[in-house]
């Protein structure tokens, strides 16, 4: 076992540790905070996968922009300061169908690669990353940039409220 | 030795433990006593605008002062809120401070050095995306704020957390937008690459002719520096920016309710955030640690050793006075007008500004048919955007008619309420028009 | 080093979000959880782009977050408005297309 193994592995139980307390832990805000440290997780992940860029843009869409607007919204919506009760549900249905298809993924996933080992890629870098989406994907580039004008439109539409 | 004296990226991440330990600490020493420096420094700045020595009793010309009262906030009374969320209230500085420091460590502070014979560049660590960590640090900074104004549980300190977070996203979408020019320009998002791209100017033809285009990047991008500098005011809450901890509003915004050392973390990280927009600006549009054209002409070695160190001091110090300039000025926004500057001044300048350099960089680069097609498109867009620009709305004039009110509640003017003009413009006026004449009656 | 143990960690992270989706009823929350969902998914395509040596995943990932963000724009400005109407913003409660 080499260093960044346990590094990995260390990674993955605060992911998966810190997603759990997101689920689990009945305090809002808390929850929001949890989801932060499970997203940087994912961020480091992502570099240790050479995913450079993408590493940084999560922490900058994800951690800076989308979380901070969940806890916005939050405070807005009467975050109360300890725990909230009446937050869950039922568990048990819900814990089933989770489990079972959370089984079904990883046994898809396993079968589908077989623990293969992989070659080390070329790091995602933004340069790189550019001109690919720049050369194969404009389409989609170009599409996805009429669907965030649609939200921003969207957004404004709805929080606006009805003129009279 | 000469310019080849820019650190490469291929330059970092060989340094020993050691000397990057020093280098840690000496980032680390840095900061802290820039703050301390700054503090006393725009108390000095703005006492001086207001006709005032500022502080002027602890040390030489006050200099002490900020690590006197530094002093005497470590050893006040640490007061937790009984209602107040224990574990994130103290979470919150702490947040704000590490993100304030770990955002400084990929600005570059000079050239080459050698540190006990070692040679290594004058910054702690580069990446190709470093500007990115910057703007991720300033977004994860937003946490200390919203949530020491939530954690406080107390209604001032959640409004001006609130007013912080929505503040900080809006402005970060216009500093964002107005590095991208520089990315564009300089090709690449590393700090050190950036510097380098500034170094000498760069031989561009325009319409037949060559021309030297100045190498730091505030002349030629002048709208991104315009944008960069307010849009960092806003991002860390300065003067006239400085709405989430609006005094005269909000008692003191999301520090209401701390004290001592926690709130001594939020004032560093404040002041460090500070220094590091400054650094980050003079690294982007100032030329980085390079000297200024005339003191390269007559003295070839400013850009060696660590000289440069001297330059970028100087260069964040003349942004930090601007900072303080902009507080002693400035009356403070209204919330709504501060919103509508930044995403309907700001941020749509900033897109156009975008789409005319990377115009003109396809057209630098392509041949003169396509060149003179993309100038000419320009021109059209310009020529209509001026005739299609909607003309300002008339406002309609507001009803003399008296608002209905319910029963009991006060009296209000009426909406189009004339105000009489005061005896005292028409002294003033008076007394401009027949300056040697003395005014009739004194009060 | 094994990249699957992403994958299995994906699946994980998946599973996690699916399930606090369904037994949390917050609107909020189920909304931080579906965004842990597409967080998984991102990080099964960019170890899919590292197992396949092509940068194709991570695009795919850039195009998620983006998604993610336009969802979370809207959703949050349906979420306040349906606070403002109704008081709560628990999913339970904004029933009235049922009936």
């Amino acid at each position: 076992m080499t260093v960044t193994d346990i590094l990995l592995l260390a990674l993955g139980a605060v992911a998966a540790g810190s997603a759990l307390r997101v689920v689990t832990t009945t305090h809002i805000v808390r929850a929001g905070l949890w989801l932060v440290v499970a997203l940087g997780a994912m961020a480091a992940c992502y570099l240790v996968l050479t995913a450079e860029l993408v590493a940084w843009v999560q922490v900058l869409i994800y951690v800076g922009a989308v979380v901070v607007l969940l806890l916005f919204a939050t405070m807005l919506t009467r975050a109360p300061i300890g725990p909230s009760p009446e937050l869950d549900r039922a568990r048990f249905p819900a814990a089933l169908i989770g489990l079972g298809s959370g089984g079904g993924l990883a046994a898809l996933f396993i079968f589908g690669y077989r623990w293969g080992k992989a070659e080390l890629a070329a790091p995602g870098t933004a340069g790189v990353l550019g001109k690919e989406i720049f050369s194969g994907w404009v389409l989609p580039f170009e599409v996805l940039s009429i669907l965030l004008l649609a939200a921003l439109v969207g957004a404004i539409v709805v929080s606006r409220g009805e003129r009279s | 030795m000469n310019l080849a004296e820019s650190p490469k990226l291929e330059d970092f991440g060989h340094d020993v433990w050691w000397i990057i330990l020093i280098k840690v600490v000496g980032i680390f020493a840095f900061l802290v006593v820039m703050t301390l420096f700054t503090i006393w420094y725009e108390r000095k700045v703005v006492g001086r605008m207001q006709h005032r020595p500022g502080p002027n009793r602890v040390g030489p010309i006050g200099l002490l002062q900020s690590l006197a009262d530094g002093l005497k906030l470590a050893f006040k009374e640490d007061i937790m809120p009984k209602l107040a969320d224990k574990a994130v209230f103290f979470i919150a500085p702490v947040i704000s401070t590490v993100c304030a420091f770990t955002a400084f460590s990929i600005m570059p502070l000079g050239g080459m050095v050698s540190i006990f014979g070692e040679r290594t560049p004058l910054q702690l660590t580069d990446l190709p995306v470093a500007v990115l960590l910057v703007l991720a640090c300033g977004g994860l900074g937003i946490y200390g704020i919203v949530l020491g104004g939530w954690a406080s549980g107390s209604t001032y300190p959640l409004l001006g957390g609130l007013r912080s977070a929505a503040q900080m996203i809006s402005y970060e979408v216009a500093m964002g937008l107005s590095i991208v020019a520089v990315f564009m320009t300089a090709g690449s998002m590393s700090t050190s690459e950036i510097v380098a791209a500034q170094a000498n100017g760069s031989q561009q033809e325009i319409f037949g002719s060559t021309v030297t285009l100045p190498g730091w990047y505030f002349l030629m991008l002048l709208p991104s520096f315009l944008i960069y500098f307010i849009s960092a005011v806003g991002e860390t809450n300065r003067a006239p920016f400085d709405l989430p901890e609006a005094e005269s509003e909000l008692v003191g915004g999301f520090h209401t309710e701390y004290s001592s050392l926690k709130f001594a973390l939020f004032f560093l990280a404040e002041y460090i955030n500070m220094v590091t927009v400054s650094a980050l600006c003079t690294t982007l549009f100032l030329g980085g640690w390079r000297a200024p054209a005339p003191i390269t002409t007559w003295w070839a070695g400013a850009n060696e050793g660590w000289w440069p160190l001297l330059w970028f001091t100087v260069k964040v110090l003349i942004l930090l006075f601007v900072f303080v300039w902009l507080r002693g000025t400035l009356p403070r926004l209204r919330y709504d007008q501060f919103m509508r500057f930044g995403w309907k001044v700001l941020v749509p300048i900033n897109l156009v500004w975008i789409l005319l350099v990377a115009g003109v960089r396809v057209a630098a680069n392509a041949d003169n048919t396509v060149r003179y097609a993309i100038y000419g498109g320009f021109a059209v867009l310009l020529v209509g955007i001026i005739m299609f620009w909607p003309a300002k709305k008339q406002v309609e004039p507001a009803s003399i008619a008296p608002e209905k009110l319910p029963e009991g509640s006060f009296p209000i003017p009426p909406m189009d309420l004339v105000v009489p003009p005061s005896p005292r413009t028409k002294r003033i006026e008076h007394a401009a028009a027949a300056p040697s004449a003395t005014p009739e009656q004194g009060e | 080093m094994d990249p699957s143990y992403y994958i299995v960690l994906s699946a994980a992270l998946f599973t996690i979000g699916a399930v606090g989706v369904l037994i949390r009823r917050n609107a909020i929350v189920v909304f931080m959880c579906i965004e842990l969902m597409l967080n998984a998914a991102n990080l099964a395509l960019i170890t899919f782009s590292r197992m396949n040596g092509s940068l194709d995943g991570q695009i795919m990932a850039f195009f998620v977050m983006v998604v993610a963000a336009a969802e979370v724009v809207i959703g949050l400005a349906i979420i306040m408005s349906i606070f403002r109407t109704r008081r709560s913003a628990s999913v339970d409660d904004a029933n009235l297309l049922k009936y």
